[in-house]
């Protein structure tokens, strides 16, 4: 090729994908758009050993000292890595600003819009519902099998489907145009992007996963300025990525035992979730520390009140706490297919499990009691959880669930409507329903078997009992649903019984192969892998998040939003940014 | 003579080999006899063995490195590394194994037997950090 033609592909490649990486390299990021007021270190990373003097940083044209009222450390030599400057826990009033480095021989920039608040808040409440990985398939499949369609008409709506405004959001990070469940969470909760597998901080180059540049999340600035209470529910681990980012500051979403005690700093008056074996000391069969700290014990001593059963939810409730610790499994807890139905899973082990709607009316019980208003983070953590080993009917059962919690919202804001109300996911998945799979259509193999277009017909779930969820996920006529990107796995065509699908497992090359546990199903079709060899499941997709909302500052959400707007929408509405 | 020897050694081993799987079997099933979010309960069967040598069936989660000393005994295939990856976890009742030698990774698709001597309660192991509750020491294994 020409160099004349290879110009100006080069031109658009540059302005297409910016560089992630500016040297020196600052934090904020360049692109930043942040809350006024909000709390943040400022970095620069140089890429070699300085002296102070050489150094020159400045911000509209001031130096760090005259913007901050504080002078940047200076480390000399960061790991072997170069010089740095940082200034922690600084704010901007709301404006522009340019921030220049030079350093003698690179220079780098970067730009900030910070934005403000008005003075009086118009939301008394915000509540944020979050399905993780929440996409077009899964809100599809909810409708499809919660409500039926007759003659191309849906039987009804969902309660997600209902929200006044809506919107799409982009996911993409800091590093990457993709994105994973802590810096798409972090995303909301800060209002900066961040980097895959960071919560409330920027990823710098340094080994220590907590001495990252951090914003303020949502509910440290809650308590700084207000005395709203805050609740965060989830039916993942309490320490998982999307809850975890409410209150903490790691540059490793899997150091859960910290984060803990990042609970503990925040004392969200309402913590409910999986994921007890980083409360429990290492002694303790089940726990997950690696240290004698007690943290049930330490939440009790703080005046929570503790249920650790559906059972013991009910009691505590009849008299409503004023703190409420729920912990109701050592890990993830199992999802409505097969809580309701199956009875697979870790069910026999945890059988007396809550559901996201008995977790949902606690926490607004809880949280209504202070009357200045109230936080509410919930995650119904588990369609991502799901839709990651190509489980989508367990994914597609936890998002009807997910959508009777959405209901619950708006009866909440009906009769409350000084509430804002957020409901979406936090990235998406490549799940497609293309049609049927009918086991009494001829054909050798299960793939023959697939309706397509006229062919599909409608699918025979019944919902005799009225509960919202098919009676049955194992019915003769069932969706063909389909994700996009998968390991070598065996394509079954059929709802997986015995537990949640386990697709790929590692061998010794460190491949991931498909599971052989499901070769002798009948029908089994192998599916060669389309990802890298080192993938056990499928991936997140970059593809737009849908958003719903309702309430006050609601309006703002339309047409498409970088996800950090949500934060700006939620503390704009709270009028956290003065 | 030779056959006689081999003979009793048959018989020996074997008898050692039946009085193993008929008395100090182990499934997964009965690790733990309830217990909930605040812990797990070790079973009364597994305190009953507490020091002995057990034999116990599972599957071999993917370990640091092909040739380590010890690894994690799961009861369903792990799809995951959690030593590798940084959003996965364990499963709460998994078995470490140390080896009494170094044993190549066999490929985990299929359930493996190891046996060896049944160790309870809370250990930080010095290489890794890994904290476990219930191991097998001086531990072999093979295929089925």
């Amino acid at each position: 090729m020409k160099a004349t033609v290879m110009m100006p592909l080069c031109l658009g490649m540059a302005l297409l994908a910016a560089p992630a990486e500016a040297v020196p390299a600052i934090y904020p990021v360049d692109t930043a758009r942040f809350l006024a007021t909000s709390k943040f270190d400022f970095k620069v990373e140089f890429d070699r050993e300085l002296s102070q003097t050489d150094i020159d940083v400045r911000i509209n044209g001031k130096s760090v000292a005259d913007v901050f009222g504080a002078s940047p450390e200076f480390i000399k030599n960061e790991e072997g890595k170069g010089s740095a400057v940082i200034l922690r826990n600084v704010s901007l009033k709301p404006g522009k600003y340019a921030v220049t480095v030079k350093d003698g021989k690179e220079e780098s920039s970067a730009n900030w819009d910070v934005y403000g608040t008005p003075s009086e808040a118009s939301a008394k409440n915000v509540i944020l519902l979050i399905a993780d990985g929440l996409s077009m398939g899964h809100r599809t499949g909810a409708r499809l099998l919660s409500k039926g369609v007759t003659n191309g008409m849906y039987n009804g709506y969902l309660s997600m489907d209902t929200l006044p405004y809506t919107g799409m959001l982009g996911t993409c990070s800091v590093d990457s145009i993709a994105a994973d469940s802590a810096n798409t969470a972090s995303a909301y909760m800060t209002g900066h992007k961040s980097s895959v597998n960071a919560i409330g901080v920027y990823a710098d180059r340094t080994k220590d996963p907590f001495d990252d540049p951090r914003q303020e999340t949502i509910a440290e600035l809650l308590r700084r300025k207000t005395n709203k209470s805050i609740g965060i529910v989830s039916d993942a681990e309490i320490e998982d990525a999307t809850p975890a980012a409410v209150v903490s500051h790691t540059r490793l979403r899997s150091e859960k035992a910290a984060i803990v005690g990042m609970f503990a700093d925040i004392r969200p008056e309402v913590l409910i979730g999986g994921g007890s074996a980083y409360f429990l000391p290492r002694t303790v069969p089940g726990s997950k520390r690696k240290d004698e700290k007690d943290y049930v014990e330490d939440f009790r001593k703080a005046g929570y009140t503790l249920a650790t059963t559906r059972t013991e939810l009910t009691e505590v409730m009849k008299n409503t706490p004023d703190r409420l610790l729920g912990l109701f499994h050592t890990g993830n807890l199992d999802g409505a297919l097969d809580r309701k139905q199956l009875k697979k899973g870790t069910v026999s082990k945890f059988p007396d499990q809550p559901d996201l709607t008995d977790s949902m009316a606690a926490a607004l019980k809880v949280l209504s009691k202070n009357p200045n208003g109230f936080f509410l983070m919930l995650e119904a953590g588990l369609v991502d959880k799901y839709t990651h080993p190509l489980d989508w009917e367990r994914a597609i059962y936890d998002t009807i669930m997910f959508d009777k919690v959405v209901a619950q919202a708006q009866a909440f804001c009906d009769a409350n409507p000084d509430t804002l109300l957020i409901v979406t996911g936090d990235h998406t998945h490549a799940l497609s329903i293309i049609g049927t799979v009918d086991d009494n259509l001829p054909g050798e193999l299960m793939r023959d078997k697939v309706g397509i277009y006229a062919a599909a017909g409608y699918p025979n779930y019944r919902d005799e009992d009225g509960d919202g969820y098919p009676d049955s996920v194992n019915v003769s006529k069932r969706l063909a649903a389909f994700i996009g990107n998968y390991p070598d796995h065996y394509e079954t065509y059929r709802p997986k019984l015995d537990g949640p699908f386990v697709p790929a497992v590692k061998d010794e090359n460190g491949h991931y192969i498909a599971n052989a546990a499901y070769k002798d199903v009948p029908g089994a079709q192998f599916v060669p892998g389309n990802l890298p060899r080192t993938e056990s499941t499928g991936v997140h997709a970059i593809d737009d998040l849908v958003v719903g909302a309702r309430g006050p500052n609601a309006d703002q959400i339309h047409g498409f939003m970088n996800s950090t707007e949500i934060f700006r929408i939620m503390t704009e509405a709270l009028a956290l940014g003065n | 003579m030779k056959i006689w020897l081999t003979v009793l050694l048959c018989l020996l081993l074997g008898v050692q080999g039946a009085w193993a799987t008929s008395e100090n079997r182990l499934s997964f099933d009965e690790l733990y006899s309830g217990g909930g979010a605040l812990g797990l309960r070790f079973s009364d069967k597994v305190l009953s063995f507490e020091g002995q040598h057990v034999v116990i069936r599972g599957f071999m989660a993917p370990p640091l490195k092909a040739d380590a000393d010890f690894f994690v005994l799961t009861r369903e295939p792990v799809a995951l590394c959690p030593f590798c990856q940084s959003d996965s976890d364990w499963p709460d009742n998994i078995m470490v194994v140390y080896l009494s030698e170094k044993q190549r990774f066999v490929q985990n698709n299929a359930v493996i037997e190891v046996e060896g001597d049944l160790e309870i309660g809370s250990w930080t192991d010095e290489h890794t950090g890994f904290v476990s509750q219930l191991r097998l020491r001086n531990a072999t294994f093979h295929k089925l």
